[in-house]
């Protein structure tokens, strides 16, 4: 065995560095589904009528549906009776100000590095934090709000803002879409809520750091952001979680609307959810539905990623480009080490006219890792003169993982244009020695080398963001190539 | 600075080198020249660390140390330089961010504090100035669809920006045409100092018309079997390497 290769393997077995479990006392209800569990959870969050209703018809879809088989992914069956939907952190009191926050809780943003303050002091970043379901701390709300933007937690939306959740919630990913998106639909605990009002530019990053925390808490966020004419958001999403035995479930829905003309959203995630241990144990699910949809003309939606985390991982953030002369974005990085697997990619939808879609899919494979990328270009009929461009790279570090590419191209309009490009390149051990010889050592060789093949997606990251998603992918990668 | 004792070294069940002895001072340019497969660019990588050699007996010595029980980036550190004859690409990152890699860790190494970016940028700037070198180069990834020559002078670049106290040229004149040359050997002239030594290893004489050396080592099947100064290189140049072979045998037979 050479010496790099050695070298890195002997750093493999360093642990999960968020993997800890707080202690906050739980108020939850017992695992199983049903239409009793669905009224409760509605009941506890006071909802509106329109929405249960909403969520039931969900549920009684979701029985009719079969579970999904079709990714290149493998796990054992999920028994969703012994799912816990609803948890929440039992709050002391209402909660005025960050210093109110159960400390115990700000314990915990501590060691995840994301302390409340810091990130408000220093880097303008209003922060609405997800824990375990319920938003704890919710900031900067009133400087926005002078602005006529709406940042809340989902529950709050639906008390506040019922007329446009009413509206808006489905829109893009209806109950009926998938077997995931329907059980969320269901059951959805809490998520955040956005909404930028015409000709308004949203002056900071928004950020929400979720975190799943109870054990054999399935969680389900949902998340709505909605953009008039004119204006622009960037969304950060970043994930982390404490190390469990039993897998998890993550079914999030994320809708994005970009409602009118000239309307900019961009989405901005780097998960790191707990991947499961070397040998493949325990590691959250993510099967999450992101969708977007471009109404307005010259509307905007970009998606960049950084996947970094998660057992299996299973999500498509897609766009629908039904505005003319709209413009879809899709930057990925995914990351599978050790026995993760990773069914990623897009659908763009391109129904208007001039509509254009990029798509940059980065994808790494180590250890034993299995790494896909699935991606959907639709031409329909009337896209006159709608235009794709697809690069699919796919990088190995080692002999025993994987990666896979299966690019679907719909093409009804026979103005389009559509490009694809794809390419698979391995780590080379004289890439490593190369880097060696001036001085590197073998772990920042291997970083080096991958944040370069990552360059053209960390560079539509916010800044901060893609600082964290480099050395997250440092952290991730130790002990990868072997 | 470089004592080299009966160096052998093998790649599986094939040795290459089979008693390699050489001794290189401070401030010297050594020419280690011989035909195709009698063990140069072996040499060089066993120098450097490359892991597919493995030293079956000898030592090396760099300045005291042994140089053989170090790890590659060990090696860098302490100041061996390796020119690639095969420069090798690394796609998205750039030049400079490798070379601020490569310079503070060897910082590091040494105690000194490490540069910050304003203080790094002096020094590329003042290296590109001494090779003639376009500002250009910054900002491309590191030897990212170069050309055979600007691979070659990039080497020398990183070269200059890491002043290394043992460079060692592998066949750096290798698929240069006449210009690249000599841009290359400008190069290498300008680093010439007392307190830096040079190997060059090459094929061909035509790299040290421009690269004088002080002496010319002849690598043959795995030992240096004959030195001398710049003048062996010319009777190399016109004779060939036939004549050694000849001279071998005949002292063999003798």
């Amino acid at each position: 065995m050479s010496t790099a290769t050695s070298t890195i393997q002997e750093l493999a077995n360093r642990e999960y560095q968020h993997g800890f479990v707080t202690d906050i006392e739980t108020d939850s209800l017992p695992p199983g589904l049903d239409e009793d569990v669905i009224r409760t959870i509605s009941a506890k969050k006071n909802e509106p009528p329109f929405l249960l209703e909403w969520r039931l018809r969900a549920y009684r879809h979701w029985r009719t549906m079969p579970e999904p088989r079709w990714a290149n992914v493998h796990y054992p069956p999920i028994d969703y009776q012994n799912i816990v939907y609803y948890s929440a952190p039992k709050p002391r009191k209402k909660l005025s100000s960050l210093d109110e926050v159960d400390p115990e809780l700000r314990a915990t943003f501590e060691k995840l590095g994301i302390s409340l303050q810091e990130q408000m002091r220093l880097t303008g970043v209003a922060v609405d934090a997800v824990f375990d379901s319920v938003s704890v701390a919710t900031t900067f709300k009133n400087k926005l709000a002078e602005m006529g933007i709406i940042f809340c937690s989902f529950s709050e939306a639906v008390r506040e803002h019922p007329e446009l959740v009413r509206k808006y919630l489905g829109s893009v990913v209806p109950y009926t879409d998938n077997f995931f998106a329907a059980l969320n639909s269901a059951v959805f605990s809490d998520g955040s809520f956005c909404y930028i009002p015409k000709n308004t530019r949203c002056p900071m990053e928004l950020s929400t750091y979720f975190r799943i925390n109870a054990a054999n808490t399935g969680q389900f966020e949902r998340t709505l952001i909605i953009a008039e004419e004119g204006a622009y958001v960037s969304y950060l999403e970043g994930c982390t979680a404490p190390i469990r035995d039993t897998n998890q479930l993550h079914a999030a829905v994320v809708e994005l609307v970009a409602v009118g003309r000239n309307s900019h959203i961009k989405y901005s995630t780097v998960q790191n959810w707990y991947p499961g241990d070397k040998e493949g144990r325990g590691g959250i699910y993510n099967f999450v539905t992101k969708r977007g949809k471009c109404l307005g003309e010259n509307s905007r939606i970009s998606w960049t990623q950084v996947e970094t985390g998660s057992a299996i991982t299973w999500k498509y953030p897609s766009c629908i480009l039904q505005g003319d002369n709209s413009v879809g974005e899709f930057y990925s990085v995914a990351l599978t080490n050790h026995y993760q697997q990773a069914d990623t990619g897009t659908k763009m939808i391109h129904i208007g006219k001039n509509t254009r879609s990029t798509i940059v899919s980065k994808g790494i494979s180590a250890g034993r890792g299995q790494n896909t990328y699935r991606g959907l270009v639709k031409i329909m009929k009337g896209a006159d003169h709608a235009r794709n461009y697809s690069q699919c790279d796919s990088l190995l570090l080692g002999d025993k993982c994987g990666a896979h590419t299966f690019p679907y191209i719909e093409v009804r309009n026979p103005t389009a244009r559509v490009e694809h490009e794809a390419s698979t390149s391995r780590i080379g051990e004289d890439q490593i020695f190369y880097c060696k010889q001036r001085g590197l050592s073998t772990e920042d060789a291997v970083n080096l080398i991958v944040n370069g093949f990552c360059k053209e997606v960390f560079r539509e990251l916010p800044m901060e963001f893609a600082v964290e998603a480099q050395k997250l992918l440092g952290v991730s990668l130790e002990g990868s190539v072997g | 600075m470089l004592t080299i004792f009966n160096l052998h070294a093998r790649v599986g069940d094939n040795e290459i080198l089979k008693g390699v002895n050489l001794k290189v001072r401070a401030g010297e340019v050594h020419a280690i020249m011989g035909p195709n497969g009698s063990g140069k660019s072996t040499l060089a990588g066993v120098l450097a660390g490359r892991d597919v050699f493995e030293v079956t007996e000898g030592d090396v010595l760099f300045d005291g140390k042994n140089l053989l029980e170090m790890d590659p980036e060990e090696r860098a550190r302490e100041g061996v330089f390796l020119a690639f004859q095969y420069p090798v690409e690394i796609p998205g990152v750039s030049n400079t961010y490798f070379l601020k890699a490569a310079v503070n860790a060897i910082r590091k190494h040494r105690g000194l504090e490490e540069l910050d970016a304003m203080d790094f940028m002096n020094l590329m700037k003042e290296k590109l100035k001494i090779l003639h070198i376009d500002e250009d180069l910054l900002k491309r990834p590191v030897n990212e669809g170069f050309s055979g020559g600007e691979k070659k002078r990039n080497e020398i670049f990183q070269m200059a920006v890491l002043e290394p106290r043992l460079c060692i040229l592998d066949e750096t004149d290798s698929g240069l045409d006449i210009d690249a040359l000599r841009t290359v050997a400008d190069g290498v002239n300008a680093l010439r100092s007392p307190d830096r030594a040079f190997l060059v290893i090459t094929h061909y004489q035509r790299l040290l018309n421009y690269i004088v050396p002080d002496k010319v080592h002849v690598l043959f099947d795995g030992r240096i079997v004959k030195s001398g100064g710049k003048e062996l290189a010319l009777e190399l140049e016109s004779k060939g390497y036939g004549w050694i072979e000849e001279e071998l045998a005949h002292a063999a037979r003798a």
